[in-house]
């Protein structure tokens, strides 16, 4: 049982859980306050228990699953169009040196514009919501997909490529056993920042235009003032956020091989 | 394994890396018969090591060709592998993963490439270690895993370009001795370039000085020496001293 305790593993989930319960600790004397303040108690139900209890009856109802469903598909197809995007454009970027000159103002120019200020285009350009979200989240998310896979190309060694092509490697072998398995780790690793920027600019872009997904949500529960909805469909952005983020860096450790790497 | 050598012949060999620079070597004419250990030994710039990836095929020269068993060498070819400096593994994978990487590329079964593996791996004596990855293992482990990469291609040729000169002293000793014992084993041939008289001596049926710009070979000593050989044998210094004299000789071409 000591040994148990010990462990690094158990210690790690048990600092996690102990930071989550101040976190919700915190939450709950928030939750306190705003109830006996007389000018805040008819907000009274952002706080922890209303929210607590709020969850049973969004489930039952299919709110946070029918929510979830279509966020999950415009974040998909937002950070799945970065993805196709931008690791050949990474490639290039990080092979080509003229390549890497020619983009890398444009490049950096673009990438400093808001996402959200892409809203107005995409509107125009596309003529449904759903497609404009997934523009405005591919937008958001390829930058960090194009700079990490040309960091990670930058680090390949150019004497791997000098023995694969010794010991009889085709271009086909060059980027499946080479390329591919040398940047995986910064691949990820820039669709782990691609995620974060995705999740954050999925939300408000939800604000606008359409009647599905947990920006939606969010916006129609502060419309009929149910401040316990909001906040739960909140908690569960954050916990679907934690979770990917978690999914990712499990992959990155497991595809890491730079000894001493740590990420997350 | 099936290793065999081959007769090299360089003939009328002339490089230069542009049309405006200077030649590195000029019309150099060699010949090295099957299961021969030949040490190309020189200052920096003589062009010994642009030799070396010419004979690899990674380098085209300007005049001249370079035959093996009378086929001309264009491109880099499984049949004649070269080690580098650096061992330059691929550090994502395993020391097995390494060692068949080669065998990966072509058309071997799974069973082969496995059989194969084991059996290079046991004759460089990395049994232990064949499931760790190749960042766990010190320099001259990591310089054996490159060699058994090499020799798991059963190469005609062996090429060499000052391969341990990154490792101490006491592993350098160990390898040079084993990369000897195992080439004459197979009877595969090696061609080493290096500037240190040492390795020379141990690992020569005969040395090849190349000196002056540009390039040229200016001396051949053959190295008849029993085996195994100890760089503190009156025999082995008798010959040290020689090839120095020569070395010495050339370098003031």
């Amino acid at each position: 049982m000591v040994g148990l305790l010990r462990s690094p593993t158990v210690q790690q989930i048990a600092w996690a859980l102990s930071g989550l319960s101040i976190l919700m600790f915190l939450w709950w004397i928030f939750g306190n306050y705003i109830a006996q303040n007389p000018a805040t108690a008819s907000f009274a139900t952002f706080g922890l228990i209303p929210t607590l209890e709020a969850f049973p009856l969004l489930i039952h109802e299919g709110k946070i699953q029918t929510a979830v469903v279509a966020s999950s598909i415009r974040l998909g197809g937002g950070l799945g169009i970065a993805i196709a995007i931008g690791v050949p454009v990474g490639i290039m970027v990080g092979r080509s040196k003229r390549f890497r000159e020619l983009s890398n103002s444009p490049f950096q120019l673009l990438r400093m514009v808001s996402p959200l200020a892409w809203t107005p285009l995409a509107v125009f350009v596309f003529t449904a919501w759903d497609s404009s979200i997934i523009f405005l989240i591919a937008m958001a998310s390829v930058w960090p997909v194009i700079f990490s896979t040309a960091a990670g190309l930058s680090k390949v060694d150019p004497a791997w490529f000098k023995v694969a092509r010794n010991l009889g490697a085709t271009s086909m072998h060059m980027v499946t056993r080479i390329i591919i398995p040398a940047i995986t780790f910064d691949v990820l690793s820039g669709i782990r920042l691609a995620l974060g920027v995705a999740w954050i600019v999925l939300v408000p872009a939800e604000y606008l235009g359409v009647t599905s997904g947990l920006g939606y949500a969010i916006e129609d529960a502060r419309e009929t003032l149910s401040y316990n909805h909001l906040t739960a469909m909140v908690v569960t952005i954050g916990i679907i956020g934690y979770t990917l983020d978690t999914t990712l860096v499990m992959l990155i450790k497991r595809y890491s091989w730079h000894k001493g790497s740590d990420e997350g | 394994m099936s290793i065999r050598g081959t007769k090299i012949e360089i003939q009328e060999l002339t490089h230069r890396y542009t049309p405006k620079s200077p030649v590195t070597f000029n019309s150099i004419t060699l010949e090295s018969p099957p299961g021969e250990a030949l040490v190309i030994i020189g200052r920096s710039g003589c062009g010994k090591s642009t030799l070396l990836h010419i004979l690899a095929g990674v380098l085209q020269p300007t005049e001249g060709k370079v035959l093996l068993d009378g086929h001309q060498i264009e491109k880099p070819s499984p049949r004649w592998v070269m080690m580098f400096q650096a061992p330059h593994l691929f550090p994502w994978m395993t020391v097995a993963e390494n060692v068949g990487v080669g065998l990966t590329f072509g058309h071997w079964s799974k069973k082969e490439i496995v059989e194969r593996v084991t059996e290079v791996i046991n004759l460089v004596e990395l049994q232990e270690f064949v499931d760790n990855n190749v960042q766990d293992l010190s320099g001259g482990q990591q310089q054996r895993v490159a060699l058994a990469r090499s020799l798991v291609m059963e190469p005609e040729l062996l090429l060499l370009d000052e391969p341990f000169s990154a490792l101490d002293a006491f592993t350098r000793a160990s390898l040079q001795h084993d990369v000897r014992s195992i080439a004459r084993r197979l009877g595969f041939n090696i061609v080493i370039v290096t500037h240190d008289i040492d390795e020379a001596v141990i690992m020569a049926d005969r040395a090849v000085i190349m000196a002056g710009s540009p390039g040229n070979i200016v001396h051949e000593l053959d190295v008849a020496l029993p085996d195994p050989r100890d760089r503190h044998d009156p025999e082995v210094q008798k010959f040290r001293g020689l090839l120095m004299g020569a070395f010495q000789e050339a370098a003031n071409v």
